[in-house]
């Protein structure tokens, strides 16, 4: 009575199930939209959307929600991949929330990670949108493993650790009122590891700041510091301070996020099979090693998905 | 930390057990002698067990997620974690298992193809065994471990661990868990290590499988018999308004294999208006494939032009099921506000929604003493079987057969909340 048949290969099996969930919010939300940032999570999502929606264009438009502090590098990948693909990409800026008022710093060069929070739900309620779909993984953090797969924030975007929809078998509920907002994480069950095989796997191109290469870089508390960035306004951000020494070094991003809060690693891989065995020999997490804002107490990454952070 | 290849298989299991039982202490363990453990969140706990005046790192501490948890001490909602040994990833769903907690242990055995079963040695078999075996048993988990932790406490005598298994054996025979699951026991110490990942010496009378090595033989879901064939339509891909004249017929059908396989050229049947065609290709992305099977993300392309929506099911034509108006079912309550007789609510079964009223509550579960009790109402963490009417037809199989198209989730219409799940009888 028993046969023994062949299962899935986990990343065949870990493919299929983020088409689904795309599939899922494509078929349960009418106004989705999936964010975008040139990174490499992201990356994966639109290779998994291009497979669950080719022939077809894609049932939602690209968001990418710019603090103004990224690399040029990625920037251009981000509107090149785009392009490439012909699908609408809308650009929000931190920026622009800080020249309207909504955004406030405490101080010039701070980090803007937390404050694309305001961005993100400005944009929602610009465009409407009643789903935003992104790349977060459960291993990224410990607030993350009890992430549901459709995570539901309510009117000022917040995430409510104790009001969380249960999740059974693979029936989402996508479901919101007019105002609220469902989360969805196509890649929830991925690691990093899982990340990069896929990406070597479907030969995905990346920016070129993922792979090994000679920078300036700063030591400040204790974690790496690319030095001198040049943006795309001219501006040039991370200036040594008095006494701060540059060195250069031979590095490469694990994540790319905000300049000021993305620190590289020392590393010679400068391809994709060389970056999956850096991968399995590494002795740090992704965001140990390179998310300085997630450092500031044990609980932050939670303290900022209350925020409505994604 | 071990490397991976692209072609390693993929186990989803679960842990059943309660704060005292270790199960965290377990599933670090396992995090840890697999090496999945990374310097700098080493560091962390240690910092936060010497914070708490603890002399050893505690392992437990890997699983616990929030703050609200971590100042309670206690962990209250489904955690998932990852690991990967070289041949195999694993997800593991982290469920606290007390009883109020009855809807976590349903959520994580509801994607669980295996459950450890977690028991004190020095307690034995407790109610709370007969419980997490009962809902393990009603989830449908193929393959069940009884993992008799904590031996260092009863100085590893077999005759404690050989005590244990024999009553779990009877109360598992009783509840028909023995004849329908796979049961599998082993004792350790999680917090020494002993029979996890490494054997070491201090049970040399046992001499089966070490934990891992039973999660590396258990078998992957839908591998071991052969399953009908269960298409739920998710999305129609018809990019008619396109500029390539190719596609101006195109008419995909999108969705997930839940169950079977299919072919090029099968005959099919297109639930529930009962439209006949076959398969004229199989697509993946931009690949054609002459055949795809369970858990398969695909786009099916038919010979006829038929209409055909979301909510929709394609099945092989020899294998077509009745569409039904009422489903009996035992459904595990989720939500702090009780089942309402008098309310409508909303069925998601497989991609397919249907308004469903309440027919008859037949009887409540007793989680703890199996007993049946006569009940009107169904208040959270409460198991009851009951029947449904309902407004539109369900392409439905029992749970027992197909754990997809036998399961179901109660919506809440007013606050769209997951209020119950349910397992079609």
């Amino acid at each position: 009575m028993t046969t023994t048949k062949q299962p899935l290969s986990h990343l065949d099996w870990l493919e299929s199930e983020a088409i689904y969930i795309l599939r899922e919010v494509a078929g349960q939300c009418s106004n989705p939209v999936l964010l975008f940032s040139g990174g490499k999570d992201s990356l994966c999502i639109l290779r998994l959307a291009e497979k669950a929606f080719r022939p077809g264009k894609f049932p939602f438009p690209l968001m990418h929600i710019d603090t103004g502090h990224n690399y040029q590098e990625v920037l251009d990948f981000r509107d090149q991949r785009a392009a490439e693909l012909g699908e609408r990409l809308i650009v929000r800026s931190v920026e622009d929330s800080m020249k309207r008022g909504t955004v406030v710093l405490k101080s010039p060069d701070e980090p803007r990670n937390k404050h694309q929070s305001v961005t993100l739900l400005e944009a929602i309620e610009e465009f409407g949108f009643d789903c935003c779909i992104g790349g977060a993984r459960r291993d990224e953090e410990k607030a993350r493993a009890k992430e549901r797969i459709m995570s539901f924030r309510d009117e000022f975007g917040q995430w409510d650790p104790k009001n969380q929809r249960p999740e059974l078998w693979n029936l989402y509920n996508a479901r919101s009122h007019k105002g609220e907002n469902i989360r969805a994480f196509p890649i929830s069950n991925w690691t990093e590891m899982d990340v990069w095989q896929y990406i070597e796997r479907e030969k995905l191109g990346l920016p070129s700041i993922y792979f090994s290469h000679n920078r300036d870089i700063i030591m400040r508390g204790g974690a790496m510091m690319p030095a001198n960035v040049p943006l795309a306004n001219g501006e040039v951000i991370n200036q040594p301070k008095a006494g701060e020494e540059v060195i250069n070094m031979q590095v490469r991003f694990r994540t790319v996020g905000d300049i000021t809060c993305t620190a590289p690693v020392l590393s010679d891989a400068d391809n994709v099979s060389k970056i999956v065995i850096e991968t399995a020999t590494t002795t740090i997490t992704e965001r140990g090693a390179t998310r300085l804002d997630d450092q500031t107490s044990d609980a932050s990454m939670e303290q900022r998905k209350k925020e409505g952070y994604f | 930390m071990t490397n991976t290849t692209q072609n390693d298989s993929l186990l989803r299991f679960m842990t059943c057990g309660s704060v005292d039982d270790g199960k965290s202490t377990l599933i670090g363990r396992l995090l840890y002698d697999t090496k999945t453990i990374l310097a700098d969140t080493l560091t962390q706990i240690s910092n936060t067990s010497k914070k708490r005046g603890m002399e050893a790192v505690d392992l437990s501490l890997l699983t616990d997620g929030l703050q609200a948890e971590r100042e309670q001490g206690i962990t209250i909602d489904v955690a998932y974690r990852y690991f990967s040994t070289g041949t195999r990833k694993y997800i593991i769903a982290d469920a606290p298992g007390h009883e109020q907690y009855t809807r976590n242990m349903v959520t994580a055995a509801s994607t669980a193809n295996l459950a450890i079963i977690l028991i004190d040695a020095r307690r034995g078999v407790l109610t709370q065994t007969r419980r997490h075996s009962y809902l393990a048993h009603l989830v449908g988990i193929p393959h069940i471990v009884v993992a008799v932790n904590k031996m260092d406490l009863v100085n590893y005598d077999q005759a404690v661990y050989d005590k244990i298994c024999a009553d779990y054996a009877t109360f598992a025979a009783e509840i028909g868990l023995a004849a329908a699951r796979d049961i599998r026991f082993i004792p350790m110490s999680a917090l020494n290590g002993d029979m996890l990942v490494d054997r070491l010496e201090n049970m040399p009378w046992y001499t089966g499988e070490t934990l891992l090595e039973m999660l590396e033989k258990a078998p992957a879901a839908h591998t071991e018999q052969s399953e009908a064939f269960r298409f739920p339509v998710q999305f129609v891909c018809r990019p008619h308004a396109s500029d390539d004249p190719e596609l101006h017929d195109f008419r995909g059908f999108m969705g997930r294999i839940e169950s079977g396989e299919i072919a090029v050229g099968d005959a099919v049947t297109v639930l529930p208006n009962g439209y006949q065609s076959k398969v004229k290709a199989i697509q993946l992305g931009a690949e054609q494939l002459q055949s795809a099977s369970t858990e398969q993300s695909v786009t099916l392309l038919l010979d006829d032009e038929i209409d055909t929506s979301r909510g929709d099911m394609i099945v092989k034509s020899a294998e077509a099921i009745e569409p039904v108006k009422q489903v009996e079912a035992f459904v595990c309550w989720l939500s702090e506000t009780p089942l309402s007789t008098a309310r409508t609510y909303i069925i998601r079964h497989t991609t397919r929604e249907s308004k469903a009223k309440v027919g008859t509550i037949s009887y409540k579960v007793d989680v703890n003493t199996l007993e049946q009790q006569a009940t009107s109402d169904l208040k959270m963490n409460d198991i009851a079987r009951i029947s449904f009417k309902l407004a539109q037809p369900l392409m439905i199989d029992s749970y027992k057969n197909n754990r997809a198209t036998g399961a179901f989730i109660i919506i809440d219409e007013s606050t769209n909340n997951t209020v119950g799940a349910g397992m079609i009888v």
